[in-house]
């Protein structure tokens, strides 16, 4: 093996699969990168059974081949060399990198231990690489991070045809995203549960060109994979074996009152008030025609916050407390001018979506988010 | 080091075996008779014993079959009254009060009082007439019941000088004199002083409070550690300047059952963990409180005692998940040989609660219908317990004196009438219903009656 190819090239193509390379590999060989020449192209690659990564980049090549060589040292040393052409050469069991003055040999590991990466399923349809990647980083924020409850840590990604609709939550919140793409036939109908962490990397990390394409194939029995390739990378995850909640069952159909909220202006006073609130204690809102007042804290020995924000209210005067942190989440995830928040009461969830300011061609931007919040019963 | 207050201005009281004197208060027939108040069944331990019983050497803590044995025939064994006791001692809470806005209740049965909050004389003389009108008051609103009241310059003091002159007493130690009082005294009375560290401080001639005083810090720090050292140093000197703290709040809520005999079957330690952390949940939601950390007692058949805990992401109060994390915590303790105590608690308390997308829209807590009614190990609805008050069509109200095989004994009379007559019904007699706690302060039914 013996190739020549630009630096930024290489070290974007090493840096984006050793991302998905497990910290503790369960097999020494699972830390490795494999590289593999043929003719004009490199594919760099990374697999620890649960997700796989896989980038090609073109190369002036003068000989084909395969090794493996320790994945974090290879990202490490390829992302500190010069702004110079690479040439990289495998000698015996080594590989040498020579960059400029720069001199590398590294080990490389036994490639015939290394495990095939999974082929990538049959292919189910085609989405913008934007609006996936906006979608998935507003559902993925309400998956939970606690192990114990599968579900809770994946993203359900249902198709209908030309929808698809994203849902998440960790218990508490509950975020729900639905987008059009292009499905390979129609009539599709699929419901997986994607886990939430690599889908949310996958898909901020694939937007260098146009499209995504999804791939998938639904075995049971934890066989199901998604596949998902953007231009020059793919990578493939195994899908979790666990049903999601019914959550549309719980997602209001009507509410008791509104308000229009200028997300910049309320996001800086909620980030302000909530400072004093002390791990998880709640956010006081209480909402009255024209104004909500933020409150935090109160006991003896907490410091105290308070801030007045103007806001569209439209409905009886309500006081209502949330976890800081899951309505910032909200907030930062609707990515619109002004959000909309609407309430049945006190006690449940109050659902932020965003408000979309009428366009000059009335034409309505497609897809909708919905961003569920479980409210913090206040004391009294 | 902080020291103390110049003044004797806390007061603590405590009531006198406060359980059995409201049992004689409401039964005539049982006053001036050794009266124990406690569980009554094999492993059931005593609560309070009565001023009579403890002259046969009952005491609390002891196990009932224990007190059995020590006490006379026509000794009283009653279960407990705890709507009763929790009536009359919000009397006397209501009556300490009046006498300073800093109360900090410690139980239903003791309290201390911060007299610098209120407007008194703190004189010797003021005070000693302050408690001996407060003994009086207490006694005619409770309408029987005693306590004995200590004052202060600590709460320690005062701890140590109601206790000093029980039953019925009175103890005002003045500031500066707390030594005098303190240094003849055994170890053994001062709180947190138990037996283990008694024979401790006893092996090495430490026999008094006096003794304990001329022990140096390293000395003490050396013999039980570190916190217990300082403790004791420091009470040596009757250094406490620990403030009286109104409405203290609960750090936990907690249930525990003792079983008759030790359960080995899975299925009904969960269902024993669903029936507690029912009853925990229900406090909890009383108090409007929530708590992030479960934490499950677990006594072996052989003692052994264990607690595994585990701290959620956001307070919890809703039975279904105790439940769930009690049982997780259940699954990962060695059962073998049987266990004869469970408990389950919540604590890391707070008064909010994260509400949860996918709890059952407002469940009330109220124990699940007929799915546990088979499980729940609740006694049958016509089980009587001793001392229970009860009702008769005819009879009017009256008292459970005993029950078995197939009968219950019934003994009608209050706390307004002379001893009353004995009768004896079939156990579900349909004449015969519970009844709640009579009032001891009059009302027109129970002086209509003879």
């Amino acid at each position: 093996m013996k190739f020549r190819v630009a630096r930024e090239v290489l070290s974007d193509a090493v840096a984006w699969t050793a991302r998905s390379l497990p910290p503790r590999p369960s097999v020494p060989v699972l830390a490795g990168i494999l590289l593999e020449v043929q003719g004009a192209s490199l594919s760099v690659s990374g697999f620890d059974y649960e997700v796989s990564a896989r980038a090609e980049v073109d190369v002036s090549s003068t000989e084909d081949g395969r090794t493996l060589v320790p994945g974090r040292l290879l990202a490490e040393i390829v992302r500190a060399l010069p702004p110079h052409p690479v040439d990289v050469v495998a000698e015996g069991a080594r590989l040498a990198i020579s960059c400029g003055n720069a001199r590398f040999s590294l080990p490389t590991l036994p490639v015939e231990d290394y495990p095939s990466l999974p082929s990538l399923p049959s292919t189910a349809g085609v989405v913008d690489s934007d609006a996936f990647a906006e979608a998935v980083g507003q559902v993925a924020v309400a998956a939970g991070r606690d192990d114990t409850l599968p579900m809770l840590t994946g993203v359900r990604l249902e198709i209908e045809d030309d929808r698809v609709t994203l849902a998440a939550t960790d218990r508490y919140r509950l975020a729900v995203r639905e987008f059009a793409w292009r499905p390979e036939v129609s009539g599709l109908s699929a419901a997986v549960l994607v886990p939430a962490r690599t889908l949310a990397d996958a898909a901020k990390t694939l937007t260098s060109g146009p499209e995504v394409v999804l791939s998938l194939s639904s075995g049971g029995a934890g066989e199901g994979i998604l596949g998902l390739s953007g231009k020059d990378r793919q990578t493939t995850t195994r899908l979790l074996d666990a049903e999601f909640v019914k959550y549309r069952a719980i997602m209001p159909n009507e509410s008791a009152s509104h308000a229009l909220l200028p997300v910049g202006a309320f996001t800086d006073a909620a980030k302000r008030v909530a400072l004093v609130a002390e791990r998880g204690t709640p956010l006081r809102c209480e909402f009255t025609p024209g104004q909500v007042t933020l409150r935090a804290g109160g006991t003896d020995d907490e410091g105290q916050a308070e801030e007045r924000c103007d806001v569209e209210f439209d409905g009886d005067p309500l006081t209502i407390g949330f976890n800081p942190t899951f309505l910032l989440d909200g907030l930062a995830s609707v990515h619109t001018e002004r959000a909309r928040m609407d309430f049945t009461s006190a006690l449940k969830p109050a659902v932020l979506s965003g408000h979309e300011e009428p366009a000059e061609d009335g034409a309505p931007r497609p897809g909708s988010y919905r961003y569920l919040i479980m409210p913090v019963r206040l004391p009294g | 080091m902080q020291g103390m207050r110049s003044e004797a201005s806390v007061l603590h009281l405590d009531l006198d075996a406060f359980f059995a004197a409201v049992e004689q208060r409401d039964k005539p027939s049982l006053r001036g008779r050794p009266v124990v108040v406690g569980g009554t069944g094999g492993r059931g331990v005593v609560s309070t014993a009565s001023y009579e019983a403890r002259a046969y050497g009952a005491r609390s803590a002891m196990s009932t079959a224990e007190a059995r044995r020590r006490c006379p025939p026509g000794t009283a064994f009653l279960g407990g009254r705890f709507a009763a006791y929790s009536v009359t001692s919000r009397v006397v809470m209501d009556l300490l009060r009046e006498l300073s806005p800093l109360v900090e209740q410690v139980s239903v049965d003791e309290a201390y009082v911060d007299l610098a909050a209120g407007d008194h004389d703190l004189s010797v003389a003021g005070l000693t007439a302050l408690a001996r009108d407060l003994k009086e008051r207490i006694h005619a609103a409770t309408g029987g019941v005693r306590g004995s009241v200590g004052i202060g310059s600590s709460k320690t003091m005062t701890k140590i000088g109601s206790e000093l002159d029980k039953p019925d007493g009175l103890l005002v130690v003045p500031a500066g004199s707390e030594l005098d009082v303190l240094h003849p005294l055994p170890v053994r009375s001062l709180p947190g002083v138990g037996p283990a560290t008694g024979d401790r401080l006893s092996a090495v001639g430490v026999r008094t409070v006096g003794d304990l005083h001329e022990r140096s810090l390293t000395d003490l720090v050396a013999l039980v550690g570190q916190a217990h050292g300082t403790g004791l140093f420091r009470l040596a000197r009757a250094l406490d300047d620990r403030p009286v703290v109104p409405d203290r709040e609960a750090k936990s809520v907690s249930a525990e059952r003792t079983y008759a005999t030790d359960l080995t079957d899975l299925g009904r330690l969960q269902s024993e963990i669903r029936w507690l952390a029912d009853r925990v949940v229900a406090r909890l939601q009383k108090e409007g409180t929530a708590g992030r950390t479960v934490t499950l007692k677990f006594r072996r058949y052989d003692f052994t005692t264990l607690t595994r805990s585990q701290t959620l992401p956001q307070p919890v109060d809703d039975a279904r998940t105790v439940t769930d994390v009690a049982t997780r915590l259940l699954a990962g303790i060695d059962r073998t040989g049987g266990v004869r105590l469970l408990g389950v608690g919540v604590s890391a308390l707070a008064t909010y609660v994260q509400g949860d997308l996918f709890a059952p829209d407002e469940a009330p807590v109220v124990i699940d219908t007929e799915e546990d009614e088979e499980e729940t190990p609740a006694p049958q609805s016509r089980s009587w317990h001793p001392g229970q008050d009860v009702a008769h069509a005819e009879m009017g109200s009256g008292w459970v004196w005993g029950s078995g095989l197939g009968r219950v004994t019934v003994r009608f009379e209050g706390p307004l009438t002379p001893p009353g007559p004995v009768r004896t019904y079939a156990v579900d007699d349909p004449a015969l219903v519970p009844a709640e706690p009579p009032d001891w302060r009059g009302t027109e039914d129970q002086k209509s009656r003879s």
